[in-house]
């Protein structure tokens, strides 16, 4: 060995290499903050590209009759934009937060298994263009609805076995990355940090990979049987052979509901990190969050029904799942509440990743309710697939989910890129962001109410003012989401350089522990927690 | 135990369970099917048991027979168009099917009722629908339904369409 490699070999210390340069970085990574970073950028992609599908939707919707898509393609539009923003948006985005913060919160140097995060990441994108893929397939994308209901499934084209396949890979992916975050967090921690120690997004995530585990396996099943009986003459879910179409309904929401979780509990686990920071004051009632996002996992897996209160159940099912309903909004009553008790008497300053934690309070808890009024099964009945219960979901998801997705991204940015993001363009951000989404949603409860039908490309002339108001909110937002892309190239290329904790309330181990931007490698070393 | 090994048990017995639930998903199948049974919901294709046989001749129900054959090779038509009964009366209507495929097929007649109410107090005893019907190369074959109305059908239900669409059970290649 020369001199040379010699000399460069004591400068890095051998186990504090680089990247290797290039696109192979990307491609043969095993470090958690890259595979974290790329989850990241996937996700935005397909935010972006379900987003278009949305606009793609409300202008078609903007006045009643057909002017901008045949009715067909309008289905494709609906079900493609819920499958890639639940699938390829919200879930991937909060497992690239997952990756960047569990070691470092945890203070263990990486995932438990490097490589195959690897993979879990690098199955997305071949998902993705399978789905995107269908659309260019003889008789289009499936337009079956996100839910993939039989008997429709059944009959579609060659769009529908892609989109089979999307979903057993995304699924796969998913299972995957929780098995490795399960084992990160059980078995990697630093000396001292016992499970109750851990921040809570750490906890969370935890209990969110346990649901993911137990759940996407069903969904799996669920559209291998929709397959075998579109091709293999299975008739799981055909009449002819004995099937029935409501067992596909029971089997997708037995993995559905507890995917409303999977897809909340993360984003709860953000918000717990972010309002003690700029509240200047711990979280208030750590132990009962812990319970209250446990209580949740565990009465998801027993509410699934409440989905389908009009398929003829009896009214003793009715009954059973409208009360376990109504239960869970005990837990989430009380995690609400612990939020706003971490500010009751807090020194709060108003930086952008609050703004977002305090939109989602508001936002979050108004889907909450409106969530409490669709448990009611005659109510329900009443509103079933009406833009009321599009307006319930967006709330949760958009305002739920999404919020917490945008106070994340802004709370860890200057520990990621090492830069403040401009805070006056976040703060312009947030408020568009805002407006314009309760411009499209609010609108909608409205439209509900009155009776009109989701997933139909026109409506009576009676809708037309506040579709056109919703239609003008979702251009809106759209473009407000360009601003948010240019403040994080704007960060990531430059700016005020930031401190290693520039919030003055955070307190967990990647702000006390770790310079910012936070190194290639970090915790190598175990640090002891006290 | 070193950390890996400990990583690679845990692993694996998270992979059991993936394993497990995807296998529960198919699990659900026939306990969905024992639920409904034990419930007595969805079972159109169950004979019914019928308790009441005192007939009701202060009215008559009029039953309007229909069929369809749903992307068959089929042609499935009733005997007759509608047939005049007192609830409570023992009545069989006979249909017809033949396969104009140059080879055998296999098909499931599934019954629906206008209006949907009357379906729970029209009780067939004997019924086509009860089985899979396979039919050899341009068989023709004619097939009873035994039913009863139960008396108890509300008194302002004058007209029962019975309709029967019969799906072809794709794979099976007119093989029972």
């Amino acid at each position: 060995m020369s001199a040379v490699v010699h000399d460069h070999g004591h400068a890095h210390d051998d186990h504090h290499h680089g990247p290797y340069g290039g696109i192979m970085r990307w491609v043969t990574t095993t470090n958690h903050k890259d595979i974290g970073t790329m989850y990241l950028w996937f996700s935005f992609a397909m935010f972006s590209i379900g987003g278009l599908m949305a606009v793609g939707i409300r202008l078609e919707l903007f006045t009643p009759g057909l002017q901008f898509v045949d009715p067909d393609f309008f289905n494709q539009l609906t079900t493609m934009h819920g499958l890639i923003m639940v699938f390829g948006a919200i879930m991937p985005v909060f497992v690239g937060f997952a990756n960047w913060q569990i070691p470092m919160m945890i203070g263990a140097p990486d995932m438990a298994f490097a490589r195959l995060n690897n993979w879990s990441f690098w199955l997305l994108p071949f998902a993705a263009t399978l789905l995107v893929l269908s659309f260019f397939m003889p008789g289009g994308a499936p337009g079956v609805g996100w839910t993939m209901y039989a008997p429709l499934t059944v009959q579609m084209g060659i769009g529908m076995d892609l989109t089979i396949f999307a979903v057993h890979l995304l699924g796969m992916s998913s299972i995957l990355g929780s098995i490795n975050i399960i084992t990160t967090i059980l078995n990697m921690r630093a000396p001292g940090m016992t499970l109750m120690r851990m921040p809570l997004f750490v906890w969370t995530w935890l209990i969110t990979a346990y649901l993911l585990v137990a759940a996407m396996p069903v969904l799996a099943g669920a559209v291998t049987m929709t397959l075998t009986d579109r091709h293999f003459g299975t008739t799981f879910f055909n009449a002819a052979g004995g099937g029935d179409p409501v067992l596909y309904q029971h089997i997708f929401w037995f993995f559905g509901h507890p995917e409303v979780y999977i897809i909340a509990l993360p984003g709860f686990g953000v918000i717990s990190q972010v309002i003690p920071a700029f509240s200047r004051k711990p979280l208030f009632g750590y132990a009962s969050m812990v319970y209250a996002t446990s209580a949740i996992a565990i009465i998801s897996f027993i509410v699934w029904a409440h989905h389908m209160y009009t398929v003829g159940m009896p009214v003793t099912g009715q009954l059973f799942f409208m009360y376990a309903t109504m239960i869970i909004a005990v837990p989430t009553g009380v995690k609400v509440f612990n939020w706003v008790a971490t500010m009751w008497k807090g020194s709060i300053t108003f930086e952008t990743p609050m703004l977002f934690a305090l939109g989602f309070l508001f936002m979050f808890t108004l889907g909450g309710f409106t969530g409490l009024v669709l448990s009611v099964v005659p109510i329900d009945i009443q509103m079933h697939d009406t833009y009321y219960v599009v307006a319930h979901f967006h709330y949760v998801m958009v305002a739920g989910a999404l919020f917490a997705a945008f106070a994340g991204v802004y709370f860890w940015l200057p520990k990621w890129t090492g830069n403040m993001y401009n805070e006056t363009l976040g703060k312009w951000h947030f408020w568009l962001t805002l407006i314009f989404f309760n411009m499209i949603f609010f609108v909608q409860h409205f439209l509900g109410l009155a009776g009109m039908p989701r997933r139909i490309p026109d409506y009576p002339l009676m809708f037309e003012t506040w579709n056109k108001i919703s239609s003008i909110g979702a251009f809106g937002m759209g473009l407000a989401q360009l601003l948010f892309l240019y403040i994080v190239i704007q960060t990531i290329r430059g700016g005020v350089k930031a401190p290693q904790k520039p919030w003055e309330g955070a307190d967990s181990l990647e702000w006390t522990h770790l310079p910012t931007p936070a190194p290639y490698h970090t915790f190598e070393v175990q640090p002891v927690i006290k | 135990m070193t950390l890996k090994q400990e990583n690679r048990r845990l692993s694996r017995r998270l992979g059991v369970v993936a394993v497990v639930m995807f296998g529960f998903a198919f699990a659900l199948v026939p306990f969905y099917n024992q639920i409904c049974v034990a419930l007595g919901i969805n079972n159109l294709d169950q004979p019914s048991v019928v308790t009441n046989t005192q007939v009701d001749r202060s009215r008559t129900v009029t039953i309007e027979l229909d069929s369809n054959a749903h992307n068959m090779p089929w042609r499935f038509r009733p005997l007759v168009g509608h047939v005049t009964v007192h609830p409570g009366e023992i009545t069989m209507v006979e249909y017809e099917i033949v396969n104009v495929r140059e080879a055998p097929v296999t098909g499931q007649a599934v019954p629906s009722y206008g209006p949907q109410r009357a379906g729970e107090y029209f009780q067939k005893v004997e019924c086509f629908c009860f089985t899979q019907q396979t039919l050899a190369a341009g068989e023709t074959r004619r097939m009873p339904v035994v039913f009863v109305v139960d008396p108890k059908l509300p008194r302002d239900v004058e007209t029962i369409a019975l309709s029967y669409t019969f799906f072809e059970v794709a794979g099976r290649g007119g093989k029972i």
